[in-house]
């Protein structure tokens, strides 16, 4: 119950002001059709460097809660979602606008935003100090094996292929190595003076993950957007609670679904959400009111969404593995302050990290209340024209990889990275797994390193990092989560 | 087309594995390329795998590009390299960034050239855009951003 001792740093006036700056803006980011949670943190690493590491992780944290709720506001007005873990939202919650119930809609969004994320945040309170512990007892050959899991699992989930995954992974690994070598100081792969340092995590991750929509937003040439918002009518809140309430079902189903998802590496919000929505439709006794604009579905999909973001950071905590590509973009905006995560994290950092956490849990209310209250002007800001938000974001993206380290190096890698991940993105390869190996390249070298170098003086390599019960276990993850994949894949080829 | 694009996406992942997984075996000392080593056995292995996938045609993953896309994407993308790469140093970030927002504003809003009031629009616009990243990074985060003829 160490969490409560810490709530008092939450409090002070700058961290609610950061922690309501972050909620506004979050939940308008996350409204805006093309602006990612992961794309969202990422260019707001950069504001976080003049402050505290508490202060800044309260912002991302803020950022990333509210982000994932806001994407609901486009999905319920203008069919169209703000995030990919907003899809299951848009097939009952526009339906609802449409028939005239669109604030109701809005509020049961933001509520079952609300129960679902208080939930994974509880989960997350009382999951991660039990994994840390565990995770104590790992040696180096277990670390590199988990390292080695937290890109396979997302490499073999996330891509088009599941070759095309694992060889993002390889890619992100790949650049990892780029820049001096930690032991013996030699300089690796530097083929332009920019990267003599090695690629730095934050220009490549806004790179990574903004560039690629800016030229998505270019490749739409000049258009207009045409997207018809439905006008909100008011409806009274408590009657909304009440509604929320009397759906047991799809509020349980969505937020456990939800956060049994967040817990594995990879898997992310869109599959939480689709899934309890799919898992709500089939215990429902009203399953043909699905897709009509049924309560159930937006209350299902939307608790599983937000459910899904504290356990997405138990893996992270603890082992430094992220659950979701926002939770790798928020290491990188960990390791900048100096923070880097593991299973002493609680004994090193305990006055950073439970106010973090702490933080996530007021957020969320701020999320429900804000939500309810800015959502017909988030939805307003949606329909800025692409253009102009593909400008914003270069602009941003630009200032922002500058800012790292006062270099142009680092707009250059940025800019390379992300030009070459729209490409390549456009012929199945994904940013997620590529951003994975380029965080855990450098734990998954060091531990990969120094065990051989034990190894050496025991029984060679083989039996070091493939013998043993935790080992075994680990190595069969990797080959399980890969086989898995390939064999749903043949799977899904086979039945179209 | 897209069969083409295909092979030239992965082969130009598999050409990079190359290089990768060569310099890793022949550069010294060997100790220092250890990991590189193993990564690039497993980066070119995978990468080959894609490449011979893609010559046969049996390489279906994503949606490729159209002729439409790269002539559209391609105004924006020259000038955001042009920004990036040469007038942020010459001309000053600021100075730079708000010729390069108001070009791509220009070469991308819908509305007619010959209208005024689009005209006035994106002026402001870009106006109101320099100053909240002046006031944001000049003033609150204090970034010195490169200064060339301008600011």
């Amino acid at each position: 119950m160490d969490f409560i001792f810490y709530f008092g740093e939450v409090f002070t006036f700058t961290s609610m002001l950061l922690l309501i700056g972050g909620t506004i803006g979050g939940l308008i980011m996350g409204a805006t059709p093309g602006l990612s949670p992961t794309m969202t943190v990422a260019l707001l690493i950069p504001f976080t460097f003049n402050m505290t590491p508490v202060h800044g992780l309260i912002l991302l944290g803020a950022a990333y809660t509210s982000t994932v709720a806001g994407g609901a506001v486009s999905a319920i007005l203008l069919k169209i979602p703000g995030a990919p873990a907003n899809i299951a939202t848009t097939l009952d919650g526009n339906a609802m606008a449409r028939k005239g119930e669109g604030a109701k809609a809005l509020q049961l969004s933001f509520i079952a935003s609300l129960i679902g994320g208080i939930f994974g945040v509880f989960l997350l309170i009382f999951l991660t100090p039990v994994l840390a512990k565990m995770a104590n007892s790992f040696g180096y050959s277990h670390t590199f094996w988990l390292a080695i899991i937290g890109v396979t699992v997302i490499g073999s989930l996330e891509a088009g292929s599941v070759v095309k995954g694992l060889l993002s992974g390889c890619i992100g690994m790949w650049l990892a190595t780029i820049g001096f070598d930690d032991i013996q100081g030699v300089k690796r792969f530097v083929f332009h003076p920019a990267i003599a340092g090695g690629v730095n995590i934050i220009p490549a991750l806004i790179g990574l993950f903004a560039i690629p929509q800016v030229i998505t937003m270019f490749a739409k040439g000049r258009f207009q957007n045409d997207v018809e918002q439905i006008q909100v009518k008011k409806h009274p809140i408590a009657k909304a609670f009440q509604e929320v309430f009397s759906r047991k079902r799809a509020l349980i189903i969505g937020t456990s679904i939800g956060s049994l998802i967040g817990l594995i590496p990879g898997v992310g919000g869109q599959i939480a959400g689709l899934l309890a929505y799919d898992q709500a439709k089939k215990f429902s006794p009203e399953k043909k009111k699905f897709g009509t604009g049924h309560s159930e579905g937006v209350i299902a999909a939307e608790s599983a969404n937000n459910a899904m973001v504290g356990p997405s950071l138990v893996p992270l905590l603890t082992l430094s593995i992220p659950g979701s590509p926002t939770a790798a973009v928020l290491l990188g905006g960990l390791i900048i302050h100096g923070i880097f995560p593991g299973p002493t994290l609680f004994q090193q950092y305990p006055e950073v990290i439970w106010p973090f956490i702490n933080s996530m849990l007021i957020g969320q209310i701020l999320m429900c209340i804000f939500g309810i209250y800015i959502a017909s002007l988030a939805a307003r800001v949606a329909q800025v024209p692409q253009f102009i938000m593909a400008a914003i974001v270069l602009g941003l993206a630009a200032f922002g990889s500058f800012a790292v380290q006062q270099s142009m190096g680092d707009v250059y890698v940025m800019v390379v990275l992300g030009t070459m991940m729209y490409f390549l993105e456009r012929f199945g390869f994904s940013a997620a797994p590529l951003v994975l190996g380029l965080i855990l390249g450098p734990i998954a070298e060091s531990n990969f390193v120094t065990g051989s170098l034990i190894s050496t003086a025991q029984n060679g390599p083989f039996v070091y990092f493939f013998t043993g019960g935790l080992n075994i276990l680990l190595v069969s993850i990797v080959m399980l989560s890969v086989g898995f994949s390939i064999w749903s894949e043949i799977n899904t080829k086979r039945q179209s | 087309m897209n069969i083409f694009q295909h092979k030239l996406s992965s082969g130009f992942v598999a050409g990079l594995a190359f290089i990768v997984c060569y310099i890793s075996f022949t550069r010294q000392p060997s100790d220092a390329y250890l990991f590189p080593r193993v990564i690039s056995v497993f980066f070119l292995t995978l990468s080959l795998w894609t490449f011979f996938k893609a010559l046969l045609g049996l390489s279906k993953a994503g949606n490729g590009l159209t002729l439409n896309m790269f002539r559209n994407m391609l105004p924006g993308m020259l000038i955001s390299s042009i920004y990036l790469f040469f007038a942020a140093k010459f001309l000053g970030f600021y100075t730079a960034t708000a010729i390069a927002f108001f070009l791509l504003l220009t070469a991308y809003d819908p509305e007619s050239y010959s209208s005024v009031n689009s005209w006035v629009k994106r002026i402001i616009i870009t106006a109101c855009f320099i100053a909240i990243m002046y006031t944001l990074f000049a003033k609150i985060l204090v970034v010195y951003t490169p200064r060339g003829m301008f600011i």
